[in-house]
């Protein structure tokens, strides 16, 4: 049995022309759920009842001429991190366990506005800290690919639902390549946007300079329609961006030919499993058979990037998190004093991933080592983005592989935080420098597992980007689709 | 360079109630990140602080106007502990 | 003997009267029912973001252009991070480094002194929720559980920092009233100590006259009005001092006041200082303060002291008189001006009110913002002195009475029964009785000892127990005589 929902765009196209219902897309999406939940589970909260009343609402509305856009009628599924008014948001921790927010993120409102079917809440490693979805407070997901191994992280319980087809696209959030990685992972497209275009009002913080929102879809013609549905100038987000913003679709079917293309050398050797490794290089070649210039660049910084990413990210997340203390939402531990009621909260709500990058935040913000670590990580940070802009300076995008390997086994890395980390090498100097970065899925390996190809660009530089990526997926011309068990309902 | 870290401080510091065994176990991993994180001291070339925004946003403001809150029933709702419209806690020992 | 020195700094934090909190559209008001003045924002609840009020960003501008501050070109938000139940994202968003006013200064008169007192920066940030610590007694370690209320949550917050300038327990009072004054006239806070818009704290140390370095520094909090600062402030001099000269040592603490015992007490201290972790907000981006944008809030500010002293001098005031008047209380500059155009004459004026109404109010201890005189009434008392109707020293009195709320300068003259008597007829057979009674003074004048009608003059004044116009007597005597 294979996954074979629509895009995006085809559903729209069926939609209107009649051939189905928003209740119809929704039946099937819930159907694919019931049959791959047991192995996958993607879902934290399959919300059923709240999905179809959005679908009978959507197809109302379509009925009376009200079409809200691209988006109208699409089963749509969110990452646990992000509010849904009314319906429990989890942030895959034990510590919102029955957590129910009193608002909606923007991005959901913006959805909700647009016609889309919220299918309900995707599992992510607790608090989007880490690679795989194994740090979960509720168990981990699975890859669709092989279900004995992951499918990525944070972001996981989104990939393998696109993948799945138990949803026709996903929101995830990426703050050191939360989204790629599991798409890459996963086979399918996911990217983040320049920071500042995606609000984050309702995005449960991790590293507030970091995180960004983003589409995982089953291609980048989707990736770009959900982008634009979702982005835009939010007033209730300070860092949200007020200026123009580009037309990611207006560059779609160009090509790369007459463009300059970088490969990051940093970006290769030690660590890359060698179909990878292969993959990206074949992609490389016919990019620049197909008319791109294709020079490698060195970004030294690049070096020591996960280092600045690992001082800057905790110690962001240690003040993030130290609101859940038992008092106003979420658990409460039992406590004599205020003191010991949050202490205790905290120990007994947070996972051990989650525990170790509050120590970690807390030492490196401590009076003493501030300078030293965060302090310094924070030059890093610059200087990594003089190395982007030098490079930009020479090439219109930049290329690498978007993960070192393909899903690893579940339980492989889990003790070996420092394992886990290098799994975010390609992605993170894009969080830290801002800018946007997408995975398109462009083969498989011996294995049968995705390779992911990431294609890095300037701030809003979202056209450039989708430009390079639309190519390098007609180049891949990517048909496998993930083999499931069947599990008899 | 080893790093000596007050693991029992910094756990005091983000109010984590973690056991002795607990302690021990994060303090040698916060080790091992630490050594890779100082990399960071490493850097060449010219140090500078770099822009706060990527997109080198300043002066984001909202205007005075006030605005609907929240309804009191359904914010405390979510409350662990609540009475008479206030939040309910256990006495705090020390005050800032 | 050593002579010690009090070096005393202040700390003030002013709420502000904005329309909506610091971060968030919910609406500051006093006194809402608990808990319905909240957002996500506010309650800091997941997922939740601040965006800063312009407003409070001009209002604290304006306190730091009236403290005559620079304005940082380039100004950041960094994060306080500590842990406490009414402090909902157990961050506070507050200033570290790169605070929105530095270096400023605000001239205060004490006893007829002017004093400079350096302020070293006034900055922006939230406040927090209501803590009512509920069981026996009241008081914290008593408590059986937490009562919270998070209206407060958010409001905008100026601190400001004095540099520790000040010299006595007197001076601390004249700043922090001084510095009261100036906030409520610019319009940007209801400044009520009794409410908690506006809230004290002094850093108290001491130091051998002629020492260059600082003694051990002590907060003193909870200080609830003028007078309690002032007395707290005496008091943990006079501490420090006892403890100092009997051999002891002073720790580095913070202590609370206590109003009723008068004296202060040790909080207990926490192990170190606390480790706040301080890092630059990433929800926020920085503020520029543009000169243009600086220059048009200077441009709705109200006059500013020095301002206001110039333009006294101008209107034919010394300067010394203009200095005080100018940096007194806002009423009685109120009552000034609403006196000279009231007719009344401006240098009897001004010092009627920094002479006699600032001595009454000193004496009283009565504060300047309950004071009954208005300043029509102040031209009324000049106005009865011009035209005889009492003598200047009967004006003393009758002042005294319309400051203790008697009435108008007319109704207490006449209640008081200081009126002068100014009619010839009325005093005419007082004069002949004077005269009939003192025949050898008379006799005196009449062979060239002029200098006797003085004599005559208090016998008169005696007989109409002060009341007669000494002046109109003395020339009634003169020309019967004469006769």
């Amino acid at each position: 049995m294979t996954a074979d929902a629509p895009t995006i765009v085809e559903a729209g196209r069926r939609l209107r022309s009649g051939e189905t219902t928003a209740v119809e897309l929704i039946e099937a999406v819930i159907d694919s759920a019931h049959r791959t939940e047991a192995q996958l589970h993607a879902y934290l909260n399959l919300d059923r009842e709240g999905a179809r009343e959005a679908a009978q609402a959507a197809d109302s509305d379509l009925a009376a001429g009200r079409d809200h856009g691209p988006l109208h009628g699409i089963p749509v599924a969110l990452k646990d991190n992000m509010c849904t008014r009314g319906l429990e948001t989890t942030a895959g921790s034990q510590i919102l366990a029955g957590y129910a927010p009193p608002y909606d993120a923007t991005v959901v409102r913006r959805l909700r506005d647009g016609g889309a079917v919220i299918v309900g809440k995707t599992n992510l490693d607790e608090f989007a800290m880490g690679s795989s979805t194994e740090n979960s407070g509720y168990g981990t997901s699975y890859n669709p690919w092989d279900i004995s191994r992951v499918p990525g992280g944070s972001s996981g319980g989104s990939a393998a639902a696109v993948a799945a087809g138990s949803a026709l696209a996903a929101l995830g959030s990426d703050t050191g390549g939360s989204i790629r990685q599991p798409a890459s992972l996963s086979g399918i497209v996911g990217l983040k946007p320049t920071y500042g275009t995606v609000s984050r009002y309702g995005l449960i913080a991790f590293a507030s300079s970091l995180d960004q929102i983003g589409p995982l879809t089953r291609d980048v013609a989707d990736a770009a329609l959900l982008l634009e549905a979702i982005w835009g100038h939010d007033p209730l987000d300070a860092t949200s961006y007020h200026g123009a913003y580009p037309d990611p679709r207006a560059r779609l079917d160009h090509g790369v030919d007459g463009m300059r293309i970088g490969v990051v050398s940093e970006l290769a050797g030690d660590g890359y499993e060698p179909a990878v490794e292969a993959a990206v290089a074949g992609m490389v070649e016919r990019l620049a058979a197909s008319g791109a210039e294709v020079v490698e660049l060195s970004l030294p910084t690049f070096e020591i990037a996960l280092s600045a990413y690992y001082l800057i990210a905790p110690a962001e997340c240690s003040a993030n998190l130290a609101r859940f203390d038992g008092i106003r939402y979420g658990h409460r531990a039992v406590g004599d004093t205020a003191e010991a009621l949050m202490a205790r909260t905290r120990a007994e709500g947070f996972g051990p991933e989650v525990t170790r990058r509050i120590l970690l935040g807390t030492y490196a913000l401590s009076a003493g080592y501030y300078d030293a670590f965060y302090g310094q990580a924070q030059r890093v940070r610059a200087a990594i983005q003089d190395d982007f802009a030098s490079a930009y300076r020479q090439v219109d995008a930049l290329v690498s592989p978007t993960s070192p390997t393909v899903a690893f086994k579940a339980g492989e890395r889990v003790d070996d935080p420092l394992a886990m980390y290098l799994s975010d090498i390609c992605t993170i100097p894009s969080n830290l420098s801002g800018h946007p970065a997408i995975s398109v899925p462009i083969g498989v390996d011996d294995q049968g597992l995705p390779i992911g190809f990431q294609v890095m660009a300037p701030a809003l530089g979202e056209q450039v980007m989708f430009q390079v990526a639309a190519e390098v997926e007609r180049q891949a011309d990517f048909t496998a689709r993930p083999t499931l068990i069947e599990v008899a309902s | 360079m080893p790093i000596e870290i007050d693991i029992a401080h910094v756990a005091r510091l983000a109010r984590l109630d973690l056991t002795d065994e607990e302690l021990e176990g994060y303090k040698s991993q916060l080790g091992v990140i630490l050594d890779h994180a100082a990399r960071v001291q490493g850097l060449q070339g010219e140090p500078h602080a770099g822009s706060a925004h990527p997109l080198g946003l300043f002066n984001a403001f909202r205007e005075d106007e006030a605005r609907p809150s929240l309804d009191r029933d359904e914010v405390l709702s979510q409350a662990p502990e609540s009475a008479d419209g206030y939040f309910v806690a256990p006495p705090a020992l020390e005050i800032e | 003997m050593t002579t010690w020195e009090p070096v005393i700094g202040i700390e003030v934090h002013v709420e502000l009267t904005t329309s909506s909190k610091m971060f968030c559209g919910c609406a500051v008001a006093f006194g809402a029912e608990p808990n319905t003045l909240v957002c996500p924002v506010c309650l800091g609840l997941p997922g939740a973001l601040p965006v800063t009020n312009r407003r409070a960003i001009e209002w604290i501008t304006a306190i730091g252009l009236s403290l005559n501050c620079e304005i940082s070109e380039h100004s950041v938000f960094h994060r306080k991070n500590y842990f406490y139940a009414d402090l909902p994202k157990n961050y506070q968003i507050s200033q570290f480094d790169l605070p929105v006013c530095v270096d400023g200064h605000l001239d205060i008169v004490v006893e007829g002194t002017v004093r400079r007192v350096g302020i070293e920066r006034a900055h922006m940030e939230e406040d927090t929720g209501k803590s009512i610590h509920v069981g026996t007694g009241g008081r914290i370690h008593a408590a059986s559980s937490t009562l919270l209320d998070f209206n407060r949550s958010g409001v905008p917050l100026v601190e400001i920092v004095s540099r520790p300038d000040m010299r006595s327990a007197r001076e601390a009072r004249v700043y922090a009233q001084e510095l009261r004054s100036l906030v409520a006239e610019l319009g940007v806070s209801d400044a009520r100590l009794e409410e908690g818009s506006i809230r004290f704290d002094a850093n108290v140390s001491v130091r051998p006259e002629g020492a260059g370095e600082l003694g051990t520094k002590v907060e003193v909090k909870n200080m609830n009005s003028f007078r309690s600062l002032e007395r707290a402030v005496a008091h943990e001099i006079e501490r420090q001092v006892e403890v100092l000269e009997s051999g002891g040592a002073l720790v580095q603490e913070t202590r609370h006041w206590d109003e009723e015992a008068g004296v202060t007490h040790s909080l207990r201290t926490k192990e170190g200082s606390s480790d706040y972790r301080y890092f630059a907000e990433p929800d926020l981006v920085p503020m520029v303060f543009e000169p243009e944008w600086v220059e048009e809030i200077r441009s709705t500010l109200p006059e500013l002291p020095a301002q206001r002293r110039a333009r006294y001098v101008e209107s034919g005031l010394d300067a010394d008189l203009a200095g005080i008047l100018s940096d007194s209380a806002l009423e009685l500059r109120l009552i000034y001006e609403e006196a000279v155009s009231a007719g009344a004459p401006l240098k009897a004026a001004a010092n009627w009110l920094t002479g006699e109404v600032m001595g009454w109010l000193r004496r009283t201890a009565t504060d300047s913002s309950v004071i009954a005189l208005t300043g029509g009434q102040l031209a009324e008392l000049l106005g009865m002195i011009e035209e005889g109707t009492v003598s200047s020293s009967a004006a003393k009195d009758v002042l005294d009475g319309v400051l203790a709320g008697e009435g108008s300068p007319r109704e207490v003259a006449a209640g008081r029964d200081l009126v002068q008597i100014s009619d010839v007829s009325a005093l005419e057979s007082a004069v002949e009785e004077a005269l009939a009674a003192n025949p050898d003074a008379v006799a005196s004048f009449r062979s060239g000892e002029t200098k006797v009608v003085g004599f005559l003059v208090g016998q008169v004044m005696r007989a109409t127990e002060g009341r007669a116009d000494p002046k109109l007597v003395s020339e009634m005597i003169t020309s019967r005589l004469g006769e």
